[in-house]
C-alpha cells in the first residue's frame, strides 16, 4: 500500500506550486486557478487523513465536500470581480490595479 | 513496488507537471487545460484513497463547472494582451524562493509528526459511503447547520457574482 | 475494490492514445503549404476587417455561474436522496429549506434580467 507520507508530500508540493502561482503571476485569472490548486492540495490532505487515521468517521469527507462548495463560491465571485475589473479598466493584471495602495 | 504505488507515482508526477505547466504558460487557454489535467489527477488520487464519491464530485464540479468557468473568464478578458507578454511580476524570484522554502519547511515539520510514518490504512467497515455521507449531512445529529450554511454561502456567492459581473446602466 | 475502476482507466488510456495518435498522424502525413492567405483568419474568403477577437457577451459567464450553483446542489442532493427513506419528514423539510434558500438566488437572477438574451 501507499504510505501516508507520499500523499502529504505530494499535497505539500502541489500547495507550493499554487503558492508560487499566486505570488508570481500577474494575470488575475491564473491567480484564481492557482488558488484552486491550493484548495485541491488541502482536499488531498483531508481525504488522506480521513482514510489513514480515522476511516470510520465520515467527517473527513464531509469537510472535503464543504471545501468543494466554498471553492465554487470563491471562483464564481472572484471571476465576476475579474470581469468587472476588465470592463472598467481594460486590464486584468494585478500590478495595474494598485489604486488602493496610494 | 506494487501496482498501486506505480499508479500513484505516475499520477503524482502528472499532477505536479500539469500544475507547473499551468503556472508557467503564457497562453491562458493552455493554462486552463493544464489545470483540468491536474484536477483529473486529484480525482484519481481520491479513487486510490477509496473515496469514490469525492472522485465523482471532483470530475463533476471541478472539471465540469469550475474549469469551464475559468475558460469562459479567459474568453471574456481576452483583450488584455499586456498580461500575456509579461507573465510574472518583478517578485517572481522571491516567490519561487518562498515556495521552495515553504515546501522544505512543510516536509520537515510533517516528518517529525508520528502519524507521518503510517504506512497502510485500516480497512473501511462501512458498506456504503454515500449512505454515510447522507446521514452525516441531513440527520438531526449530523452536520445539519453546515449543510444549510453552505446553501446560504452559495446564495451569497451567486448574487454577488451576478451583481459584480452584470453591467449596470448609468445612474443606477 | 480498486479493480472496479479498471474500465474507466482503460477508457481514459484508450481515448488519450487515440487523441495523440490522430493528432500526430495529421501532423506527420498532412501536407503543409503555408502562404499569406492561409494564415489569415477565415472570413468567408473576404479580407478580414478589424481585430480577430470579438467582445463576448457577459451572459455566458452568468449562465456558467448558474450552472455551478445547481452543480453544487446536485453534490448535496445525491447523499440526501440515498438516505431519504430513512430520515423521512425531517430530511424532506431540511432539503426544502436548502432549495428555498438557493431559489432566492434564482429569483434574483430572473428579476435583474440576467437570464434574458437580447
Amino acid at each position: 500500500m501507499i504510505p501516508l507520507s507520499w500523499y502529504l508530500i505530494l499535497a505539500a508540493a502541489l500547495f507550493c506550486i499554487g503558492f508560487y502561482g499566486v505570488l508570481a503571476r500577474r494575470n488575475a485569472v491564473v491567480i484564481l486557478m492557482s488558488v484552486e490548486l491550493m484548495l485541491n492540495a488541502v482536499n488531498i490532505n483531508l481525504v488522506a487523513f480521513w482514510r489513514y487515521l480515522n476511516p470510520n468517521d465520515i467527517s473527513g469527507q464531509v469537510f472535503a465536500i464543504i471545501v468543494f462548495a466554498v471553492a465554487a463560491a470563491e471562483v464564481a465571485v472572484g471571476l465576476a470581480l475579474v470581469i468587472s475589473l476588465y470592463r472598467n479598466r481594460k486590464t486584468i493584471s494585478v500590478d495595474e490595479v494598485d489604486l488602493m495602495k496610494w | 513496488m506494487s501496482t498501486v504505488q506505480i499508479v500513484f507515482l505516475f499520477v503524482g508526477f502528472m499532477i505536479l507537471l500539469a500544475a507547473w505547466m499551468m503556472v508557467s504558460r503564457s497562453n491562458l487557454v493552455h493554462s486552463a487545460l493544464w489545470l483540468v489535467v491536474a484536477l483529473f489527477g486529484v480525482a484519481v488520487l481520491f479513487v486510490l484513497l477509496e473515496a469514490g464519491y469525492l472522485a465523482v464530485i471532483q470530475v463533476l464540479v471541478y472539471i465540469g463547472a469550475i474549469a469551464i468557468l475559468m475558460i469562459f473568464a479567459v474568453m471574456l478578458t481576452r483583450g488584455d494582451v499586456e498580461s500575456l507578454t509579461h507573465i510574472t511580476n518583478r517578485y517572481a524570484g522571491w516567490a519561487a524562493v518562498m515556495g521552495a522554502f515553504l515546501l522544505f519547511g512543510l516536509v520537515i515539520v510533517l516528518g517529525q509528526w508520528p502519524a507521518f510514518q503510517t504506512t497502510s490504512p485500516e480497512a473501511i467497515e462501512s458498506a456504503n459511503p454515500v449512505l454515510d455521507l447522507g446521514m452525516a449531512f441531513v440527520s438531526p445529529d449530523g452536520f445539519t447547520v453546515p449543510f444549510i450554511v453552505a446553501s446560504v454561502l452559495l446564495l451569497a456567492a451567486f448574487i454577488g457574482a451576478i451583481y459584480a459581473a452584470f453591467p449596470r446602466k448609468k445612474g443606477e | 475494490m480498486l479493480l472496479d475502476y479498471l474500465p474507466i482507466a482503460v477508457l481514459v488510456a484508450v481515448s488519450t492514445i487515440l487523441a495523440v495518435v490522430v493528432v500526430a498522424l495529421g501532423g506527420i502525413l498532412g501536407p503543409r503549404r503555408k502562404d499569406k492567405r492561409k494564415s489569415e483568419p477565415y472570413e468567408s474568403g473576404m479580407r478580414p476587417i478589424g481585430p480577430g477577437t470579438r467582445k463576448m457577451p457577459v451572459r455566458f459567464y452568468l449562465i456558467a455561474v448558474l450552472f455551478i450553483l445547481f452543480d453544487i446542489e446536485v453534490v448535496f442532493f445525491l447523499p440526501w436522496a440515498v438516505v431519504f427513506r430513512q430520515l423521512g419528514l425531517f430530511g424532506l423539510i431540511e432539503m426544502f429549506v436548502f432549495i428555498l434558500i438557493l431559489l432566492v438566488g434564482y429569483v434574483y437572477a430572473w428579476k435583474t434580467g440576467a437570464l434574458e438574451w437580447e
